[in-house]
Formats: C-alpha cells, sequence, structure tokens
C-alpha cells in the first residue's frame, strides 16, 4: 500500500488491536505542519515542499513520502516522512520569504493511528459520525472532525484503511474507544 | 400440569425445544420461540402484574410493545437486572428468570391492593387536592409518603456490568417496522439500489405476515412467501436489517435513534457482545410502517386478567400456539374479532360467543361464524366480568335505542375485545407531522409530513394485506427515488386473504350497572377510568392537554397507544365538542423505555472523557505522587515521602522550592503560535498589554480581558521573532482563549495577516524554580548562555539541550524564585526531565505539584484566574493596573473598563489577610465582615479566594476580595464561621520577597 510510504506502523509492539478484517496500529513519527495562507502562498509552499497543497475542499494530495491535506480555506496540514522537520521548514521559509503565511511544527503535537480491513469503516463508525460510504467519504478524502469528544482527521488512505491524526493525549481515549468498539462488532 | 394451553399443532415455536424458565420463582416451562407473555399464557397464567395506583391484579392484555399490564422485572444476577420490561416481548429463553412488579407480598396477595378499596378517595387530581396544607407537611410527610409509594419495578442497586455500543449510520431509505408494508417498501426501495435500513422492534419481521396464516402472497403461503423476501433483502449488501431493533426517537433533519437489544434473547451471551446498541441514523427518506393497534373497549372490570384484545388472541393462537383460555367470548365492534374467533376455534380454541356491538354486522362473517357452531349475537354489549384475578364469566346486555337491558352471562375464562383499530402514528407525530382527524373511521392519520418521511400501511389508514403491501411497494419506490434520483416502479405483489376489518367504537359503553360502583379502564398502567377523564372536565379541564396532565392517562409506557383516543372521546362527549376540537396530545420520544445503557453507550468510567496525561505522567505516578483533574488533565497535586499527608508534603516541597529547586511539570499550560507579520498587532488588541516594543528573545505577562472588561485568562508571551510569539494560556483556558482569538481574527479584523496554531502538545515543559535551578539545568544546557546578564528575567532562548534535544527555553517564574521553563518535544521530554530530576536530587531538591504551586504563587500574591478572579473582576480590583498599556488606543475590553459601575468606589480588590491568632486557615469561600457577629441580613465585605499555611511566612495566609481593600490595609475583620467568628487583619497581598529580588538570582 502507497500509505505504507508515508505511515508506517511500527512493528508488533504498535499493534494496538488486531482482529478478523480489522486492525489498529501506532505508525512511526513523521514531521507534520500547520500551514496558513492564501491561495498564493499555499501554492508556493506546495512547490517549496513537493506535494502541491490541494484547493479542493477535504481533499489530499500524497506525493511519494509527503503529503498536504486541505483543512480549511486558508489551512493544511502538510506530512513527510522522509526529512526532519527543520529541514523541511527550512525549505519552506525560504520560498516564502516575502509571502505573508504561517508554517508551524506539529510534528510531536500529533500521532496517528492506522484503521484498516474490512470491518475498519463501521468500527471508526462507532464514535464518528460521517457517512464513511466510498461514494460520500471517497479514497483519499480528508477532514476534521470528532471521534466521540476528541477532535482527529481522518484521512481515508484506501477503500480499507483511513489514518486517524490526533492530539497525542487524547490517543489512549482513542484507542480504548477502538477496543471497547471492535468489541462485538 | 404443563403447558395445558398449548395447541396440538402450529405456530412458530419450536416444540423440539423446551425452554424453562422462572416467573416469581416458580419454574414453568414453554418452548424455544416463545416470549414469556406467550409461555404464560401456555401455562394459563394471565395473572402477572399490579396495577400502578390502585394495584388492581392485572393480566396480559396485549402481544407487543403497547402492553401496559404485563410489566416484569428481569434479573441476570443479584442487584442488576431489567426493570419494566413487556412480558410481550420478553424473548423466553433457558433460564430466565422474571418477576412480578408492584406487588407485597405477593403477586395473589398484595397489601398495596387496599388502594382498591379507597379508590373513591384517589380521584383524578387526588395530588393535587390532598396534599395542599399545612404547607411545612409537603418536604417532611406528603412527598417522602409519595415518593414511596410511586415508581414501578425496582430500580437495580449494582453497578450496570452490561456493555452497551454505539453506531452511526446513514442511509438511503430507512423503514420503521418490517410488517408487511415495510417489507414490501424494503424490496422496492433495494431495488434501485438505495441504501436501505430496515428496522422491526420484534424477535421476527413479518408483522402480521407472521400470523396471518390463511393469507397467500404471490401465491405462496404468506410466511413463505415472508421467508424468500427476507432472504432476498439479507443477500443485499446496500440492506441492514435490524431485529429487535425499536425506532424509538424521530429528531430533526431524518436524525433517527433505534435501540437494538443485542443479548436479553440470549440464554448465555457471548461476553464480547453489548447487550445493547444505539443506532444513531441520518436517513435521507423515512418510511414509517408502524401498523396500526387494536383498541381495548370500555366496560366495567375491562381490566379483569383474562381480558385481552382480539388480535392478540388470534396472535397467540396462530403465531405461538397458545389458547388465550378454556372457554373464551369474544366482545367486538369490528370485523377483524370474527377473524380471531375462527382461528382460535379451529386451533382447538372453545369461542363462548361473539357478542357484537353492532346491529347489522357483515353477514357472511356472522354466517361463517355460525357455520363453525360459534353463537354469534348482535346488537350485544359486553357490560362487565365477574372474577377478580381471573375473568370467570361475562355479562352481555342488549343495546335498544340507546339503553341497555341485561342479557345473561356466559361462562368464560378469557374474553376478547375489539373496540377497532388506531393508527400507529407516534413516529409521525415525533417527527413533528401533524395528524388528521378522518370521521370516517374514527382515526387520526398522518396528515403532511414535515421532514422527509411518509407512513405506509396501516399506520396511513390502508387496510387489508393486498392493499398494505401496495402502499408498502409504492412508498419504498418513492423514497428511493427521492433519496437517490432513480425512478423505479413499485414491486407488485399479489396476495390474497388478510381482508380489511370495518367496524369501530370509542369511548365508554354504555352499561345496565350502578355507576357508582364500577370503574371501566381507559388507561391500565395509570389507573385512570372513564369517570376520572368525566371528572377532570367536570372540574374544568377542557384542554386534552390539561385532561391528559390531571387524569395521568397516555403518560404510561405506551404513550396512550391503547388509551388515547377512548380518552378522547369520553372527553369530547363531556365537553360536547367534536373530537379534533379537543386536540390530540404530541408523542414523544422514546416510543418505548430505553435503558440508561442505550442511552450512555460507551460513555462510563475512562472512555466517559478523554483523560489527558502528560509525557511525565508515568514519572510521577511511579514516584507516587497523588494526582488531580484539571480540565481533561491528570496533573501531579503533590509527591508524599513516607507516609506524609498531603499538608506535611507541601510543605515539605514549599520550603525545598525557596531553600533549593523545584522540579514541576507545566506541559498541561495551553500554547499557541502566533505568526505572520501582524502578530505584535494583533497581540496589542487582545491584550490589555502593550507588545509592539517587545524584543525577539523577551517574555512578556500578559492579561486578556473579554468585552465586559472583566478578566478571562492571563499567560506569559515569548517573542520568537518579529513575527513569531509563544502564547501561553492556563490549563483550563486553552481552548477558550483560542476560540476567542479566532472568533476576533475571523470576524473584526480578517484584513490581519497572522495566523494560530495550537501548540499545546507540541511541548512538554519541565519547570525549574528555586535559588539553585540554573545548578540544575546548567549541565544540560547545549548551546545557550544561562548568566543572568545573557539570559535576564523574563527573557527566552531557543536551542538545544542533552547534545541536540531542541528547547525553547524560558527565564521565568510563577514562585518568586528564579526559574526556568524548559519546553522540549514531549517524545524526549522524560529523558530530559530524567537528567534534571537526577541534578535536582542532587542539589536536595525536589519534585512539586500542583498544590505547591498554588502556595508559593500565594505568598507572592500572584492570582490564578478563576480563583482570585470569578469573571466580574477587572485588573484594577486585583490590583493589576499595571498591565494595561496606558498609551495604547484599543484592547478588547478597553472601553467597558470605563463603564461607570466598574470605575465606582466600593468595588472588591485583592488583599492579603492574615488571622490574629496566627494559626487559624481560612475556608476559602469564606465571607468576610466588619462584625464578629453581624445583624442577619448584612451585606459581606467580601470573601476568602486562597487560604494556605505558608512554610515561608511561618503561618497561615490568605488572599481576599474585599470591598475597597486597598483603603482597609491595617483594619481588623471577621470571617464569620459556624464554631465563631475568626479575626482577621488587612495586609498587603505579597508575603515573601516583596522587592522581588529572588527573581535576579
Amino acid at each position: 500500500m502507497s500509505e505504507a510510504i508515508l505511515y508506517s506502523a511500527d512493528g508488533d509492539t504498535e499493534t494496538v488491536l488486531a482482529a478478523p478484517g480489522l486492525r489498529v496500529s501506532r505508525t512511526r513519527p513523521v514531521a507534520r505542519f500547520a500551514f496558513r495562507g492564501d491561495a498564493a502562498a499555499a501554492g508556493k509552499a506546495g512547490a517549496a515542499f513537493g506535494a502541491s497543497l490541494p484547493m479542493t475542499p477535504l481533499a489530499a494530495n500524497q506525493v511519494a513520502a509527503r503529503a498536504a491535506l486541505w483543512l480549511g480555506p486558508d489551512e493544511w496540514l502538510l506530512l513527510a516522512a522522509d526529512e526532519p522537520p527543520a529541514a523541511i521548514a527550512a525549505g519552506i521559509e525560504a520560498a516564502l520569504a516575502d509571502v505573508p503565511h504561517a508554517l508551524v511544527d506539529v510534528s510531536e503535537r500529533n500521532l496517528a493511528l492506522l484503521v484498516e480491513g474490512e470491518r475498519a469503516a463501521r468500527l471508526l463508525n462507532t464514535q464518528v459520525f460521517l457517512d464513511l460510504d466510498l461514494a460520500a467519504f471517497p479514497v483519499g478524502m480528508a477532514t476534521r472532525t470528532l471521534f466521540a469528544k476528541a477532535e482527529i482527521i481522518l484521512w481515508r488512505l484506501g477503500d480499507e484503511a483511513f489514518a486517524v491524526e490526533c492530539w497525542r493525549s487524547f490517543a489512549p481515549y482513542i484507542e480504548g474507544l477502538l477496543l471497547e468498539g471492535a468489541r462485538g462488532l | 400440569m404443563t403447558q395445558i394451553r398449548r395447541t396440538r399443532s402450529g405456530g412458530r415455536i419450536d416444540r423440539s425445544q423446551p425452554v424453562r424458565f422462572t416467573f416469581d420463582g416458580r419454574e414453568l416451562t414453554g418452548f424455544a420461540g416463545d416470549t414469556l407473555a406467550s409461555a404464560l399464557l401456555a401455562n394459563d397464567e394471565h395473572l402477572v402484574g399490579r396495577s400502578f395506583k390502585y394495584h388492581r391484579p392485572r393480566g396480559i392484555l396485549t402481544a407487543g410493545s403497547e402492553e401496559p399490564n404485563a410489566l416484569v422485572g428481569v434479573t441476570r444476577s443479584p442487584g442488576s437486572g431489567t426493570p419494566n420490561l413487556r412480558a410481550t416481548q420478553v424473548e423466553l429463553h433457558e433460564g430466565l428468570s422474571a418477576r412480578s412488579q408492584n406487588r407485597f407480598p405477593s403477586l395473589g396477595f398484595d397489601i398495596g391492593a387496599v388502594n382498591d378499596l379507597l379508590s373513591p378517595l384517589f380521584v383524578a387530581g387526588f395530588y393535587y387536592k390532598t396534599f395542599m396544607w399545612p404547607k411545612s407537611f409537603w418536604n417532611r410527610v406528603y412527598e417522602p409518603f409519595i415518593r414511596a409509594a410511586a415508581g414501578l419495578g425496582v430500580a437495580p442497586t449494582a453497578p450496570d456490568r452490561d456493555r452497551y455500543a454505539n453506531r452511526y449510520a446513514h442511509c438511503d431509505v430507512l423503514i420503521a417496522g418490517a410488517g408487511p408494508a415495510g417489507i414490501a417498501a424494503a424490496l422496492s426501495a433495494a431495488e434501485v439500489g438505495a441504501r436501505v435500513i430496515l428496522a422491526d422492534e420484534q424477535a421476527e419481521m413479518g408483522g402480521a405476515l407472521l400470523h396471518e396464516t390463511g393469507a397467500t402472497v404471490e401465491r405462496q403461503p404468506a410466511d413463505r412467501w415472508l421467508e424468500a423476501a427476507l432472504a432476498e433483502l439479507a443477500a443485499n449488501p446496500r440492506v441492514t436489517l435490524l431485529l429487535r431493533t425499536t425506532a424509538f426517537g424521530y429528531f430533526n433533519h431524518n436524525y433517527i435513534a433505534l435501540g437494538e437489544r443485542v443479548t436479553d434473547h440470549l440464554a448465555v451471551p457471548d461476553p464480547d457482545l453489548p447487550r445493547e446498541r444505539l443506532w444513531q441514523v441520518r436517513a435521507r427518506q423515512v418510511v414509517i410502517a408502524a401498523g396500526s393497534i387494536e383498541r381495548p373497549l370500555v366496560f366495567p372490570e375491562n381490566d379483569r386478567p383474562g381480558v385481552m384484545l382480539a388480535e392478540a388472541g388470534r396472535i397467540y393462537a396462530n403465531r405461538y400456539g397458545v389458547l388465550p383460555g378454556r372457554s373464551i367470548a369474544v366482545a367486538t365492534a369490528c370485523d377483524t374479532a370474527y377473524r380471531a374467533a375462527l382461528d382460535i376455534h379451529a386451533a382447538g380454541g372453545s369461542i363462548a360467543v361473539i357478542a357484537d356491538l353492532r346491529e347489522r354486522p357483515d353477514e357472511a362473517l356472522v354466517a361463517e361464524a355460525r357455520a363453525a357452531g360459534i353463537r354469534v349475537e348482535t346488537s350485544c354489549v359486553v357490560t362487565g366480568v365477574l372474577g377478580r384475578k381471573r375473568v370467570r364469566s361475562v355479562l352481555l346486555g342488549r343495546l335498544r335505542s340507546g339503553s341497555v337491558t341485561a342479557a345473561g352471562t356466559v361462562n368464560a375464562d378469557c374474553l376478547l375485545m375489539s373496540g377497532g383499530w388506531t393508527p400507529n402514528v407516534s413516529l409521525h407525530s415525533q417527527s413533528r407531522g401533524k395528524l388528521v382527524w378522518d370521521a370516517e373511521r374514527g382515526a387520526y392519520l398522518p396528515g403532511a409530513a414535515v421532514q422527509a418521511e411518509r407512513s405506509a400501511g396501516s399506520c396511513a389508514g390502508v387496510d387489508g394485506l393486498a392493499a398494505v403491501l401496495a402502499d408498502g411497494a409504492h412508498a419504498g419506490a418513492e423514497a428511493a427515488r427521492e433519496a437517490t434520483g432513480t425512478a423505479h416502479a413499485p414491486r407488485q405483489i399479489v396476495a390474497e386473504g388478510g381482508e380489511a376489518g370495518i367496524g369501530w367504537v370509542l369511548g365508554a359503553l354504555p352499561h345496565d350497572r350502578d355507576a357508582a360502583r364500577v370503574r371501566a379502564f381507559v388507561d391500565y398502567q395509570n389507573d385512570v377510568t372513564a369517570k376520572d377523564v368525566k371528572l377532570a372536565v367536570r372540574e374544568g379541564m377542557h384542554s386534552i392537554e390539561h385532561i391528559k396532565r390531571y387524569t395521568t392517562t397516555g403518560m404510561a409506557t405506551d404513550q396512550g397507544r391503547l388509551s388515547n383516543m377512548n380518552a378522547l372521546s369520553i372527553a369530547s362527549t363531556a365537553l360536547n365538542r367534536p373530537v379534533p376540537e379537543v386536540g390530540l396530545t404530541t408523542f414523544r420520544q422514546p416510543y418505548t423505555p430505553v435503558s440508561f445503557g442505550t442511552l450512555a453507550t460507551t460513555s462510563r468510567g475512562d472512555l466517559f472523557d478523554p483523560v489527558r496525561k502528560t509525557p511525565i505522567h508515568g514519572w510521577a505516578a511511579g514516584q507516587g505522587a497523588a494526582f488531580e483533574d484539571v480540565s481533561l488533565w491528570k496533573r501531579a497535586w503533590y509527591f508524599p515521602r513516607g507516609g506524609e499527608d498531603m499538608h506535611r508534603a507541601v510543605e515539605r516541597e514549599c520550603r525545598t522550592v525557596r531553600e533549593s529547586v523545584g522540579l514541576f511539570d507545566a506541559s498541561t499550560l495551553g500554547k499557541i503560535e502566533v505568526v505572520g507579520p501582524d502578530a505584535a498587532e494583533f497581540l496589542n488588541r487582545i491584550y490589555t498589554n502593550p507588545w509592539l516594543k517587545l524584543g525577539p528573545g523577551r517574555l512578556r505577562y500578559g492579561l486578556m480581558l473579554n468585552e465586559a472588561g472583566f478578566i478571562m485568562d492571563d499567560g506569559v508571551v515569548g517573542r520568537l521573532a518579529e513575527d513569531r510569539f509563544h502564547v501561553t494560556t492556563t490549563t483550563g483556558g486553552a481552548p477558550r482563549v483560542l476560540a476567542h482569538m479566532e472568533d476576533y481574527l475571523q470576524t473584526e479584523w480578517p484584513d490581519l495577516k497572522v495566523w494560530l496554531t495550537s501548540t499545546t502538545e507540541q511541548w512538554a515543559v519541565i519547570a525549574v524554580q528555586g535559588p539553585k535551578a540554573r545548578e540544575a539545568i546548567a549541565p544540560l544546557v547545549d548551546d545557550i548562555d544561562l548568566a543572568t546578564e545573557a539570559l535576564p528575567h523574563m527573557s527566552m532562548r531557543e536551542g538545544h539541550v542533552m547534545g541536540g534535544i531542541p528547547c525553547r527555553l524560558f527565564r521565568m517564574s510563577f514562585t518568586g524564585e528564579a526559574g526556568y521553563e524548559l519546553n522540549v518535544p514531549p517524545s524526549r521530554a522524560r529523558e530530559v526531565w530524567e537528567a534534571v530530576w537526577a541534578n535536582v536530587e542532587k542539589l536536595g531538591g525536589c519534585a512539586y505539584g500542583t498544590e505547591t504551586m498554588h502556595v508559593l504563587r500565594a505568598e507572592k500574591g500572584y492570582i490564578i484566574v478563576g480563583q482570585e478572579t470569578d469573571g466580574t473582576v477587572t485588573p484594577d480590583d486585583v490590583g493589576m493596573s499595571w498591565a494595561i498599556g496606558k498609551k495604547k488606543r484599543d484592547f478588547v475590553g478597553m472601553r467597558s473598563l470605563a463603564r461607570p459601575d466598574l470605575v465606582a468606589e466600593g468595588r472588591k480588590q485583592l488583599v492579603g489577610l492574615l488571622t490574629r491568632d496566627g494559626t487559624a486557615l481560612l475556608e476559602e469561600g469564606a465571607q468576610i465582615t466588619r462584625e464578629a457577629v453581624p445583624a442577619l441580613k448584612t451585606p459581606a465585605l467580601g470573601h476568602v479566594t486562597s487560604s494556605y499555611v505558608s512554610p515561608a511566612a511561618g503561618r497561615p495566609i490568605a488572599l481576599a476580595m474585599i470591598a475597597d481593600g486597598r483603603a482597609r490595609m491595617g483594619e481588623t475583620l471577621h470571617v464569620p464561621m459556624p464554631e465563631g467568628a475568626i479575626t482577621v487583619e488587612v495586609v498587603p497581598p505579597v508575603f515573601v520577597d516583596p522587592e522581588g529580588a529572588r527573581l535576579n538570582v
């Protein structure tokens, strides 16, 4: 799967849950940035970053080990697994020296879980109220939403694969609810 | 003598699988496929409960969820279990243990039945009339008495050990009810590829098809067609079939709540399965196929065990293979009861009489009944029954031009009745759809829809199997077309049998009995009689809403589905106004009772709320720290050593910080990175302080007001670069502050080029405070000069610690001691913490928690937002006018600070308090007065906001907000307490190092 280039599970110790048709795992650290600015800034940022920042609401653009997720009209989440955050930031800042924008390192703020398998959407729907039918939430769609009482970013990586980005202190709560939801799903 | 009322053959039960169960401790046997009600009836048990108010013996009235009488408690283990389950819905399983309710000491002999003898006292409005005076009796006598006597069933005493699940779902078409209309709708909707959810509250889908034994559908017996139809739906991946699932709430925007009972019917449930599952469904279109409910007849003693609705008797015979009695009388105003009599007769039952209220019922039906040897009487009304715990005989009367004369007695142990059918409009009504009165049918029917829903089949007033199937198919196709945009002809389904029955009656039946002595029940569960409704009208209740509340009719678990139409008709007659003018009460959620577990789902215990822990949490727990909850965070409260209590631990921690060094986890502080060319201008507008001239590398304490000029939050802000600030907020205020800032940015100042990003969890914060703080961290810092000249108080640097770990190092203090805060990545925070800890230990320092932090800051008079402030406090009130930029043109709250009430004399101001005796510890929140024993209703001068034993001051200290406090320095005031007033002296609110010399060590 292509997402393995960006998100990779870190061996058995990172498995939160494995059941028939269901697997939830923690991922290796990646670099993350909150990028804010107008379309012009986003255009330059995308060129420097190596994955253009999508202008379509809820879209994500992945190029190899980098991805840009549309979160709002002037807000994107940038993800990269191939270089340390400081180097990536330096590249983008250099290209945007004269353009108003905000680039903030949030690599450590978030953690990501991979939820995969035939029953992945059903498991997520125990706490996510969005319609996860492929027609309504196609592969590549990403959105900020709620997982019970925790804010997450949900990104569909494949027909049966999702990434859940959350703030790190919320991860145990989300994992706990995923484990609970998987029982008797 | 087991199952003596079981038929020889037939029914959908599995006779090869006997099932043992207990009712009130007695062992009984039924068959797999039985409900508790059908199994009790098979054992000829009709007496199953006592009524709510009069404790009258009650039997099984219905075969469905509308059952008002047969409420039982089902226990799985001591202390747990569920009260008020309807026996008609409880599926039998091996070992089921059910108990009757509302009786003491036993179902057969119940002391509470004395209420029945006293019934003339308990008329409608009894409580309103009786417990009026003396007023003082209400709290002490009346209410406790009523509370003890009221309530149905026994609430469980043990915590619920079951699990409850939640599922969000979306669909094109949700169909509520899987009777013939619902199944036809599902078949038609699924044909166009719509996503369909079909939910039914029963254990089997099919509704009337499950007992319509004579009918054929598509030239097959009804049950065979049903099997094929369900198989077709089950094979469709776009269709979800939900058994034992009640659509109990219809909310806005086609949001419907379903309650699925997952394991209650299982003898040994899989522990992985939840007991119940809440489905929260967003449906594009809804088809309500809820069927109709047979209406009881209102005649004297119509509540005796053995009195049952006619169609229920037919269901027990056809579906469960149970005869409802040995000798069965039928009283009716509707054709369908003939079908019940004939089916029961065919199943081997004995029908004593069919008493038809009507003068000329359908001749063919009468002929068919008589041909079967059944006595049929027309213009014949039931006027009562004899027998208390079971019908013994039935009294008949002859109707002639409105008056009734006795027409003999019929021996019978069961009376089946039918007053006609009431379309089940509950869900339509919940969706806010209006109802339309149909005088021809004597029924309310669904009117125009408000939401995307339609009713189909008999709940829409369509009768007869063929018509119901056609209406359902049409509704399914229409709903699918509306939802998906794809049109498709409805499925054509040919059916014969299950004909429509005509005839109905509403209201109390005439009789020849002594009206003063007999009671005819309208609402069984709430014990409301026809007389109660009439009395309510006489006493001035003219609206049905008032009558409902005065008599409690329609307030039972069936929400009046059985009783409303009769009550309405009686009220309409008493008021001499047509039914539609009297109105109808609104049906509300939930359709049937829902357990608290289903509503709570997974929100319990550790999963009720997120429990946020810092990267240092594990270390603190390992050190034996006590924790306190601060918003969603767990924070280390204090670190007891060797059996210390909190008081001793905090005293030691306070001394240690002031004498050497203390280590504190400040990771929970909110952090916001404010970035953009207008960042300084933005902060200038949001905070009271000036920001434009703050140089990069400098820190400043920021004070934030709301529009009213009151303190909202505070925190230290660092300038990382010309266009980049690191803002900190209080732990609890972080989300509120970000929302406040974002709100202003988006709505008031969209022109500012500045953006906000929450970085609370990007940085863990290790605070090192005390005279030896620099010594503790110096060996770990790679590339930052810690000398006071290079890094003075209130400045910051970005650099690294421990060989390359990024660090934003702040020199700041919330203790009054020299101090540093190391902002480091959470993934590395534990190792940095432990390295600092090693140094701190060597220096004789300690780790401290939030309690010590509170004491240390109080000794310095530093406020805590939310403790010294309460949402009505201005900067000047807490002596912080210095934080207001005097030359600033504007900031949020600035105009309000000039309001007359905010500049008036007499406002409460922050002061310190010392107790006269030097030992008493004041209580936070205690009131402060001028007199030691003030006269009653003397207003307080103020209140204590913070109070601690201060090791540095060597005595208890307190902060307080007192009217004109700063003008009262040296005054003696009093804090009245239950044990007597404590004398205090007003002092400045700084108890340690007023010059601040210790900050610059």
